[in-house]
C-alpha cells in the first residue's frame, strides 16, 4: 500500500507545526473551503476513495486505525489490506448489508483548503440522496471503474449534477491498477464521456486516472502513469476556482430571515447575502413591496462593518423606516430581481406519495414559505436515456418539468443565475415531509403586470355592515352521513337569528360550477379547490357560508383552511360509521357502488380520511339532526362572544 | 475582494441555520454543555442575534458530576450573554443517587438521555440546538443539520428529511421535535482556531496545569472533589494534565501535557495520534454502533 510520506507537501506540515505553531496558524487562517460531491456506481470504489482522502490527510487516528485494521480482517473485502470503505460506511445497518443508505458528509483539509465531501450512494433508487448532496456542492467528482467504462449510472449521475447547476466536474477513472495503468483504456473512457458530456451540455471537465486503493494520482503524480501530465486529484481540488466566489460580482440580494428589534431605537434586518456586495450608503429596494431606502449600518458583534459580501450572514439597518419583514428580499435598488406567481420549474420528486396535481403544498424559497399548486407535469425525464416522457404525475425519484402557481407573488431569480433565489423545496402540508426539490426556469407572466383591483370597500366593512363575523362551516363526512340535512337545519336557525348565510351543497355544485369534473382523485381535489375559492369570495362578501361536501382528503380541507383568514374555517365532522351510512343508503348509492355500477365511491373503493381534530364533532349514532344543529349554532354564538 | 475563508463560510452557515430555525420554531432552546463546542455555539448565537440577546434560553442537562470549573464558567457565561439558564437534573437519578462509580452505563442513560428528554418535555421545547459535529463520530456524519425526532424523541436514520441547499424544513406536528446542529460542518481544528481568533472564554481544564489525578483502567482521572472513591492503595498524584473533551469528571480521561496556551493546545491536537472521543467511556459501551443506538433512544 502506498501512503504519503510525512513530508508530503499537500497535507499539514508537521515540521512547521512542531517548530512554529503561530506561523502555521497564521497560514491556516486564510484557507478557503470547497464543497464537493462524489458520485459513482455501487462498486466504483467511492467509499474507498473517500476513506483514502481521510487517511492521507491524517484524519485517521491510531485508535481509529486499530479499529479499522480489526474491522478489515473481520468484515473487509480487501483481504489483508486496509478496507478504507469501512471508515465511512457509518451506520450499523449499512455495515451489516455492505451498502450506503444515505448522504454522509465528510470533512478533511489540506494545507490550502478545507473540504466538505458529500458521499452519496450509487443505488438506482437513491436519486433523492444524490440531488441532496449535489445541491450544496461547488464541484462533482464522477467516478468510473476503469474496467467497466461509462455506465448508465455514470450518465445519470452526470445529468443530475449538471441539473443541479454544478459546472466544475472531475472525471476520476478509478481502479487503474486493475487495467495495468493502460493509457488506451483511459483515453477511450474519456472520449466516451466527452461524447455524452457534449450531449447534455457539460462544457469542460478534468479527467484523472487514479487508484483509490493503491493511491495513484491522489496526492501526487504516480510513477505508474508516466503518460498522464495533468494534476493529481488533491492538487486539482485545492487549486480549482470556487464557483460561489463569483457570486460577489452579481447584483446585491439578501433574503430577510429575521427582523431584529431589541428596543424601539434599533431595527435591523438579518440574513445571509445571496449575491453581490453591500456597503453603508448603498441604495436598496425591498421586494416584493418595491419600497426603497439606503443602508445606514452593517451591524456585527465585533463592531460595524465597512462592507459585506456574498456568503456572509449580516444584519443591515436602513436610513428610513420602511416595511420589511421575514421573507422579503433586500436588493440593489438599480438591479432588483423579478417578482412573479407563475413559473415553469424542474421538480425532483422525493416524497413516498406521488405528486398530486391541484393539491396545495408549501413552497419554501429563500426565507419565504407560500402555498403552491402544481399543474400535471409537461413531461418527465428518463434519466438514463434523457428522453422526455408523457406523465400525469411524478413518483419518488422521478424528475419532470411542470408549471407551478404560488398563492402570492414571490421574489425569485432563475436557478441558472442563483441557486439561493431559484432553488426551492416543496413540503407536504399534513405530514410536513420534504416531498420535492425544485429549480425555477422562468416566470410565465410577471405578477407586477397583474394589477389587483384596489377596492375601496373592505371585507371588514362588509362584515361590519352585516353585523357578523364571516365564517365557513365546512361539513365533511361519508355519503349519507347527514351533512346536507344538518347543514340545512343550521342555516334555517342562523337565518332566523338574522345572520346572512349561504349553503353550498355538493350535489348542486356538481350540476353547475363543477359539472365538468368526475370522481378521480384529481377531479375531487379540483372540486374542493373551486368550492373553497367560492366560499372565500363569499366570506369576503361578509357571509356565513355552509358547505356540505364529502371532501374525503385531509390535504384539501387543509388547503381550504389555508385560503381563509385565521379562525374563519370551522371543520364540522359529521361522523357516521360506514355500516350505518350504508344501511341508511338514502340515495341508493352504496348499493350501486357495491354492485360495481359506481366507481371511486368514498368508503367503498376510495378512501375517506377522517378529521383528526375537527372544530365540531357530531356523532350521528348518538346525536339526532336537530340536536346536532342546535349544538353547532350554540358553538357559533359562543365563538362570536 | 477575495472569497470567504473556511472559517468565514462556516460562521455564516451557522448563523443562517440559527436564525432560520428560530424564525420558524415555536419554543427553541440551546443545549449548553459548557465544553468548547458549546462555547463556540453560544458565541455564534450571540453574533446571530446581536444586538439583541439570543431569543432562547440555555439548558444544561446536569449530572451533578461535572467538573467544578465547568459549573463556574456556565454561570458566568449565562450572566454575560443575558440569557436565561435552565438547569435540569433527572429527579429519579437524584433520588437514587445515580453515579458513574456504582452504576456504569446507567449513569449516562439516566442523567443525560432520560434527563434531556424530561427537560424538553417539561418545558415543551420544540427545537433544541446541540453542538455536535460531523467529524466526531461515524453516525454523526449521516445526521442532518436539522434532525427530526418523533414524539418519543427517537431518531430514525431511514426517515430523515432530505436537506437541500440552505433550505431547512422546520415544520412538524405537535409533539414532534427537532434537534439542530449548527456546528455540523466544523472540525475540532476549526473550533480551536475560531476560539483563538475570537477570544472565546473556555473552561480552564482545557489548558494544562498540575492537578490531582489517579490512573485507573488505563485512563488518567482527575480527583475533582471528595466524592471520588479511592481504591485501596490509590493516592492522588499531582500531574501536569489537560482535557481534550469535557464530561463527567469520573468518566473523562486526561492527557499528560504541558500545553498551556491555545496555540500549544492546537499544536498538540495536530500532532496527536488518538481521536478526541477516545478519552470518553460513552462510545465503548456497545461496540461499533454505540452512538447510533444512543441517538435512536433519544441521546443527542
Amino acid at each position: 500500500m502506498t501512503g504519503p510520506a510525512a513530508s508530503d507537501p499537500v497535507y499539514r506540515t508537521d515540521a512547521l507545526i512542531a517548530r512554529d505553531i503561530d506561523a502555521w496558524l497564521e497560514l491556516h487562517r486564510h484557507k478557503s473551503m470547497l464543497r464537493f460531491i462524489t458520485c459513482g456506481s455501487v462498486d466504483d470504489g467511492k467509499s474507498t476513495l473517500i476513506g483514502r482522502l481521510l487517511y492521507d490527510s491524517k484524519l485517521i487516528f491510531e485508535d481509529q486505525l486499530a479499529a479499522l485494521e480489526a474491522d478489515s480482517r473481520r468484515v473487509g473485502t480487501q483481504g489483508e489490506a486496509l478496507d478504507f470503505a469501512l471508515l465511512v460506511d457509518g451506520l450499523a445497518a449499512e455495515r451489516e448489508q455492505g451498502i450506503t443508505i444515505d448522504v454522509a458528509y465528510r470533512l478533511f483539509a489540506t494545507e490550502k483548503r478545507k473540504f466538505i465531501v458529500a458521499d452519496t450512494p450509487g443505488h438506482e433508487q437513491y436519486t433523492r440522496n444524490m440531488v441532496t448532496g449535489a445541491s450544496t456542492a461547488d464541484l462533482a467528482v464522477i467516478l468510473i471503474d476503469a474496467r467497466k467504462g461509462v455506465l448508465t449510472q455514470t450518465r445519470r449521475h452526470s445529468y443530475l449534477v449538471h441539473l443541479l447547476g454544478i459546472r466544475t466536474i472531475v472525471l476520476a477513472v478509478n481502479k487503474m491498477d486493475l487495467v495495468d495503468y493502460d493509457r488506451t483504456v483511459f483515453d477511450s473512457i474519456v472520449a466516451d464521456y466527452r461524447d455524452f458530456a457534449d450531449r447534455i451540455g457539460i462544457g469542460a471537465f478534468v479527467a484523472i486516472p487514479i487508484s483509490g486503493f493503491k493511491g495513484d494520482n491522489i496526492t501526487e503524480a504516480s510513477a505508474n502513469t508516466p503518460w498522464y501530465e495533468g494534476p493529481a486529484l488533491i492538487h486539482h481540488l485545492e487549486t480549482v476556482p470556487i464557483e460561489t466566489d463569483t457570486d460577489q460580482a452579481r447584483p446585491f440580494r439578501m433574503a430577510v430571515q429575521w427582523v431584529n428589534r431589541p428596543n424601539l431605537d434599533f431595527r435591523g434586518f438579518a440574513g445571509q447575502i445571496a449575491s453581490g456586495v453591500v456597503r453603508p450608503g448603498d441604495a436598496v429596494r425591498v421586494l416584493p413591496s418595491g419600497k426603497t431606502s439606503t443602508v445606514s449600518r452593517i451591524v456585527s458583534l465585533g463592531g460595524d462593518l465597512d462592507q459585506a459580501v456574498a456568503g456572509q450572514s449580516v444584519t443591515l439597518c436602513f436610513a428610513d423606516e420602511i416595511d420589511c419583514s421575514r421573507g422579503d428580499v433586500i436588493a440593489s435598488a438599480s438591479a432588483p430581481p423579478q417578482v412573479a406567481d407563475q413559473f415553469e420549474a424542474t421538480l425532483v420528486w422525493m416524497g413516498e406519495e406521488a405528486l398530486l396535481p391541484g393539491r396545495a403544498y408549501w413552497l419554501k424559497l429563500g426565507t419565504r414559505t407560500v402555498s403552491v399548486t402544481l399543474q400535471p407535469p409537461k413531461y418527465k425525464v428518463n434519466v438514463n436515456t434523457l428522453d422526455h416522457l408523457a406523465a400525469k404525475t411524478l413518483e419518488l425519484n422521478a424528475i419532470g418539468v411542470a408549471e407551478i402557481t404560488t398563492d402570492r407573488p414571490i421574489v425569485f431569480e432563475p436557478y441558472a443565475d442563483s441557486r439561493t433565489l431559484g432553488g426551492f423545496i416543496l413540503i407536504d402540508k399534513l405530514t410536513h415531509a420534504t416531498v420535492a426539490a425544485g429549480m425555477l426556469h422562468f416566470s410565465l407572466r410577471r405578477a407586477q403586470n397583474v394589477h389587483w383591483q384596489a377596492l375601496d370597500i373592505s371585507r371588514d366593512m362588509r362584515a361590519r355592515q352585516k353585523g357578523q363575523t364571516p365564517r365557513v362551516l365546512w361539513f365533511t363526512g361519508l355519503s349519507g352521513s347527514g351533512k346536507s340535512t344538518i347543514a340545512n337545519l343550521v342555516e334555517k336557525k342562523l337565518y332566523s337569528q338574522g345572520l346572512h348565510t349561504f349553503l353550498l351543497d355538493g350535489d348542486n355544485v356538481r350540476h353547475g360550477l363543477n359539472k365538468d369534473l368526475g370522481f378521480t382523485d384529481a377531479d375531487r381535489i379540483e372540486n374542493i379547490r373551486r368550492v373553497g375559492e367560492v366560499a372565500r369570495l363569499m366570506t369576503d362578501a361578509g357571509l356565513t357560508v355552509l358547505t356540505a361536501f364529502i371532501s374525503p382528503f385531509r390535504a384539501e380541507r387543509e388547503m381550504v383552511r389555508a385560503m381563509m383568514a385565521d379562525g374563519e374555517f370551522i371543520e364540522v365532522f359529521v361522523d357516521t360509521p360506514i355500516e350505518v351510512a350504508e344501511a341508511r343508503d338514502v340515495k341508493g348509492l352504496y348499493a350501486k357502488a357495491r354492485s360495481g355500477q359506481l366507481q371511486n365511491f368514498t368508503g367503498i373503493d376510495s378512501p375517506y380520511e377522517a378529521p383528526e381534530a375537527p372544530d365540531i364533532h357530531i356523532d350521528t349514532t348518538v346525536t339526532g339532526p336537530d340536536e346536532a344543529a342546535e349544538q353547532i349554532v350554540r358553538w357559533i354564538f359562543d365563538a362570536s362572544g | 475582494m477575495p472569497g470567504l475563508t473556511h472559517l468565514e463560510r462556516l460562521e455564516a452557515e451557522s448563523l443562517h441555520i440559527m436564525r432560520e430555525v428560530v424564525a420558524e420554531a415555536r419554543k427553541p432552546v440551546m443545549l449548553y454543555s459548557v465544553g468548547k463546542d458549546s462555547a463556540v455555539m453560544l458565541h455564534l448565537a450571540r453574533k446571530a442575534f446581536y444586538p439583541a440577546p439570543p431569543p432562547f434560553p440555555l439548558l444544561h442537562v446536569d449530572t451533578t458530576w461535572k467538573f467544578r470549573d465547568m459549573y463556574a464558567l456556565r454561570d458566568r457565561m449565562a450572566a454575560e450573554s443575558g440569557m436565561d439558564l435552565l438547569v435540569h437534573r433527572n429527579p429519579e437519578a437524584v433520588e437514587r443517587g445515580i453515579n458513574p462509580f456504582d452504576h456504569g452505563p446507567q449513569h449516562t442513560d439516566m442523567w443525560k438521555t432520560e434527563g434531556l428528554k424530561q427537560a424538553l418535555d417539561l418545558h415543551g421545547f420544540d427545537v433544541a440546538f446541540g453542538g455536535a459535529r460531523r467529524d466526531e463520530e461515524k453516525s454523526r456524519a449521516k445526521e442532518r443539520i436539522v434532525s427530526f425526532r418523533t414524539a418519543s424523541h427517537g431518531w430514525d436514520p431511514r426517515r430523515q428529511r432530505p436537506e437541500l441547499w440552505s433550505l431547512y424544513n422546520v415544520q412538524k406536528a405537535r409533539g414532534e421535535s427537532l434537534r439542530v446542529f449548527p456546528l455540523s460542518n466544523w472540525t475540532e481544528l476549526d473550533i480551536w482556531q475560531y476560539i483563538q481568533l475570537n477570544d472565546i472564554p473556555i473552561v480552564p481544564l482545557y489548558f494544562s496545569a498540575p492537578r490531582p489525578t489517579v490512573i485507573r483502567d488505563g485512563l488518567i482521572l482527575m480527583v475533582d472533589d471528595d466524592r471520588f472513591p479511592l481504591r485501596l492503595g490509590e493516592e492522588p498524584v499531582m500531574r501536569s494534565i489537560r482535557f481534550r473533551t469535557l464530561g463527567c469528571y469520573p468518566l473523562t480521561g486526561a492527557v499528560q501535557s504541558e500545553a498551556a496556551t491555545l496555540p500549544q493546545i492546537i499544536r498538540e491536537m495536530l500532532l496527536a495520534t488518538t481521536s478526541e472521543r477516545q478519552g470518553r467511556i460513552i462510545d465503548k459501551d456497545a461496540g461499533d454502533a454505540s452512538m447510533e443506538k444512543k441517538k435512536q433512544e433519544g441521546y443527542f
